[in-house]
Formats: structure tokens, C-alpha cells, sequence
């Protein structure tokens, strides 16, 4: 069902392309419709994600040894990655401890759903759905101001918006730019960010299909129809392309995560 | 659900930025149990392998290099050893020279000791011989003496006023010698 999600539109000669709203696909518990667009795959694969990821992890890490199985140094490569690599270089050796759970779930909650993207049946990136996004950077949001305000308390606001070092008379400049960068902005290009690129790199993969089907199925010419492999060769070095933006995005909200935490401990160091 | 349906659905235009709030729900539902199974059991664990593993290399080291100071050690020992040993050799040889050369010394102290002693011993018995031989010499000549004055007693006789000087002077040697050996 999900595989046929693709818009079938062209039979009558003119080609449609597929928009957004493909993105959003049928319900599978059609009677939550009426909230929205109900229960649907994406969140099946959310839920997926969490038990893969649950079941990858502690299966690895569950008897330990010395000298790691194939499994457990694939497991704590990456766990040393966001561990090390995210953490402790961006939060600093004094800090980063607590935080690690939060960047590693963070990391590869995001890193499996955007994968689920180039997995075929699979083939949507959970995060191209803006309510994912959303969710995810509205919980990082959460997090770096309560961590700003436990640490300095409510002069936490002060420090945040009121840049050292700074002429008094550009203050009333700075306060509000820094205010909307940090506290409306910085949420928004964390979620959008992410959503943006799955989204277009999802809208890429359709508009691939589509046309490619279109060119061969539906034309008679055959030289459209070789146009039409040649789009789907095409998209196949896009579907590398898409690849390497999952996993950039993936480290991206994870490094900015760890920048915001950051900057919300060492408010007063800068 | 068929084709035109999604032409329908496609004519709406759902706006991207609008969120399902259902999905919002699921994914922070989800990221929240997940963040829950992280902290509770993934993070420890790995934490826990990552300890272990930082005590078991750090160990070997220790051990390693413990084991090498160890090792060292009986080495200078061993040398030591071997120094003192060799100074000991040296020592006995030395020791067994000198002794040697002592000994030489020693018997040839003896063997000058012993001709010595042998050679006056042949001086000794060459004097009691001579003496002997004297003894028996001056008994000889006594009787020799003795055999020739009676010889020429027999034959001065004839010539008596010669043999009376004889006789006088023999007598009075006699008696010479006689006071002399007295006064000896």
C-alpha cells in the first residue's frame, strides 16, 4: 500500500508532478483522522526507530568484552563518536558527562529515521514531516534553558541576551537581535533545518519515480523512454547524495544540540 | 483508496510547515522512552565496557612495566654477582701465587738448611776422624818410637859415649813431654 503511495495522476497525458502533500500518506488507524492525518507510517517507523535502535544497542553491549565482537565495536564506535566526538569537544571535558545520553539518543534517533528514507518499502525520512522536527527541537529547546536557569538562575536571561564586551550604545541593537536569534530563531532553524532537508531530498526521490515512470510508461516516443532511464540512473547517484545528507543532518542537529547545552552551562564564559 | 484521491489531495496543498500535532505526540513520546532506555541501561553499560577496558590496559601496563623493573633488577644483581665472583678468581689466584711462591721459598730455606746441616756434619766427622787418626798416630809412633829407639839403643850401644847422649837427650824429651802432658 505504501510502495503505491506515489501520485498515479498522469494516465490522462499531461504530466502532474508530485507535491507535498504525497508526503503525507494514508492512516493507517484512519479514526485518529479527524486530528490531523492520523496514525500513519511515519510514525510507525518513529516507533520502529526505537525499538531498533533499544534492540541494536543493548544486544551489542549486553555481554561486554575486553576484546569487542564485530557487533559490540560497531556499537561502541558509535557510541565513542557522539560520546567523544559531539560531547566532550563541544561541551568540554568537566561537563559533557550528563549530557551524553541526551546526544547519543538524540543522534541516532534521527540518524535511523533519516535513513529509513533511502530503506525501500521504507523510503520516507521521518523527519521530512514537519510534527517530527518540531518535537524533537521543541525537547532541545526545553532542555537548554531549564540547563541555563538551573546553572545561573533567572540572570540566565541576562546572560543569554546581553553580549560582554560590547559599546553600551549598540545595546539596544544587540538585546533585541540576540533575544530573536537565540531564543525564537535558533528553535526554528533547529527543526527546519532537518525537516527541510529530508523533506526535499524525499520530494527529489518522488519527483525521480514519478517522471521516470511517466516518461516510460505513459510516452511513446522512445527516446522519451530512454530519458526515462537515464532519470532513474540519475537518481541513483542522488540517492548517494541523499545518503550522505542523512548522516550530515543527523551530526548537524546533534553538534548544534551540544552547542546549545554549551552555551546554556558556560553562559557566563563568553 | 484510489487515484483521485490523491489528485484531490494533491489540489489541497498541504503546507509542509504545518504539523501533524499527532506526530509531535508519537516523536516526543518516543524520543522520551528512548531517552529513558539510553539513560537506564544503554549509557551505563557502555560506560561500564569503556571503564573496564581503560582499568584492564592501564593494569597491563602496570604489570608490564613492573615486570620489566623486575627484570632489570635481577639483571643488576646478576651482574653484581658476576663482578664479585670474578674479583673473588682473581683473589684465590692471587692468593694461590704468593702461597705458591711462599712454599718455593720455603723448601728452598729447607734445602739450603739441609746442606748446611749435612755439610757440617761432614765437617764434624771429618775433624773426630782426623782426631781419631791422630790418637791412633801418636799411639803408633809412641810404639814406632819406641821400636826405633830400641833399634837404636841396639846399636848405640856399641859407640857408648854417643849412645849415652842419645839416651840422655830421649830422656830428657821424655820428660819434657811427660810434664807437659801433665800440665795438659
Amino acid at each position: 500500500m505504501f510502495a503505491f503511495a506515489l501520485p498515479m495522476a498522469s494516465e490522462e497525458g499531461g504530466f502532474i508532478p508530485p507535491s507535498v502533500s504525497d508526503t503525507h500518506l494514508p492512516e493507517i488507524f484512519p479514526w485518529f483522522a479527524e486530528y490531523g492525518t492520523g496514525f500513519g507510517k511515519q510514525m510507525v517507523m518513529i516507533v520502529l526507530s526505537i525499538v531498533l535502535i533499544t534492540w541494536f544497542f543493548t544486544k551489542a553491549i549486553k555481554n561486554p568484552k575486553l576484546v569487542p565482537s564485530k557487533t559490540q565495536y560497531l556499537a561502541e564506535s558509535g557510541y565513542a563518536f557522539v560520546r567523544n566526538g559531539i560531547g566532550r569537544d563541544i561541551i568540554g571535558e568537566k561537563n559533557f558527562r550528563p549530557w551524553i545520553p541526551l546526544l547519543f539518543a538524540t543522534f541516532f534517533f534521527v540518524l535511523l529515521n533519516n535513513l529509513f528514507g533511502a530503506i525501500p518499502f521504507l523510503q520516507i525520512p521521518s523527519f521530512s514531516h514537519a510534527g517530527s522536527a518540531y518535537a524533537m527541537a521543541i525537547i532541545i529547546y526545553g532542555t537548554w534553558i531549564a540547563v541555563g536557569l538551573k546553572n545561573h538562575g533567572i540572570r540566565y536571561f541576562k546572560l543569554a541576551v546581553v553580549p560582554s564586551g560590547v559599546p553600551g550604545w549598540i545595546m539596544p541593537l544587540m538585546i533585541p537581535l540576540e533575544i530573536i536569534s537565540n531564543f525564537i530563531v535558533r528553535p526554528m532553524t533547529h527543526s527546519l533545518r532537518l525537516m527541510a532537508t529530508m523533506l526535499s531530498g524525499h520530494i527529489i526521490v518522488m519527483l525521480a519515480a514519478a517522471g521516470a515512470r511517466h516518461l516510460i510508461v505513459v510516452q511513446d516516443s522512445l527516446a522519451m523512454n530512454g530519458l526515462g532511464v537515464l532519470v532513474i540512473l540519475g537518481s541513483v547517484a542522488m540517492y548517494f547524495l541523499e545518503l550522505l545528507i542523512m548522516v550530515l543532518q543527523a551530526f548537524v542537529f546533534t553538534l548544534l544540540t551540544a552547542i546549545y547545552l554549551q552555551g546554556a552551562i558556560e553562559a557566563d564564559a563568553h | 483508496m484510489n487515484s483521485t484521491d490523491f489528485i484531490l489531495a494533491a489540489s489541497e496543498s498541504v503546507n509542509p510547515l504545518l504539523p501533524n500535532p499527532w506526530e509531535i505526540l508519537v516523536t516526543g513520546v518516543g524520543f522520551a522512552v528512548l531517552l529513558f532506555i539510553v539513560i537506564k541501561v544503554i549509557a551505563p553499560k557502555f560506560e561500564q565496557s569503556y571503564e573496564d577496558r581503560v582499568t584492564a590496559i592501564e593494569g597491563g601496563l602496570e604489570k608490564a612495566e613492573a615486570a620489566q623493573k623486575e627484570a632489570e633488577e635481577t639483571l643488576a644483581l646478576y651482574k653484581a654477582q658476576l663482578l664479585e665472583a670474578r674479583t673473588e678468581a682473581n683473589r684465590i689466584r692471587e692468593e694461590a701465587r704468593s702461597e705458591g711462591a711462599q712454599i718455593l721459598a720455603d723448601l728452598k730455606t729447607k734445602a739450603t738448611d739441609e746442606a748446611t746441616r749435612i755439610t757440617e756434619q761432614s765437617h764434624r766427622q771429618i775433624e773426630a776422624e782426623r782426631v781419631a787418626a791422630l790418637t791412633s798416630l801418636r799411639t803408633d809412633v809412641g810404639v814406632l818410637a819406641t821400636e826405633l829407639a830400641s833399634k837404636v839403643v841396639d846399636e848405640a850401644l856399641k859407640d857408648d859415649a854417643r849412645a849415652q847422649r842419645v839416651v840422655d837427650q830421649f830422656l830428657t824429651d821424655l820428660e819434657a813431654q811427660q810434664n807437659a802432658g801433665a800440665s795438659n
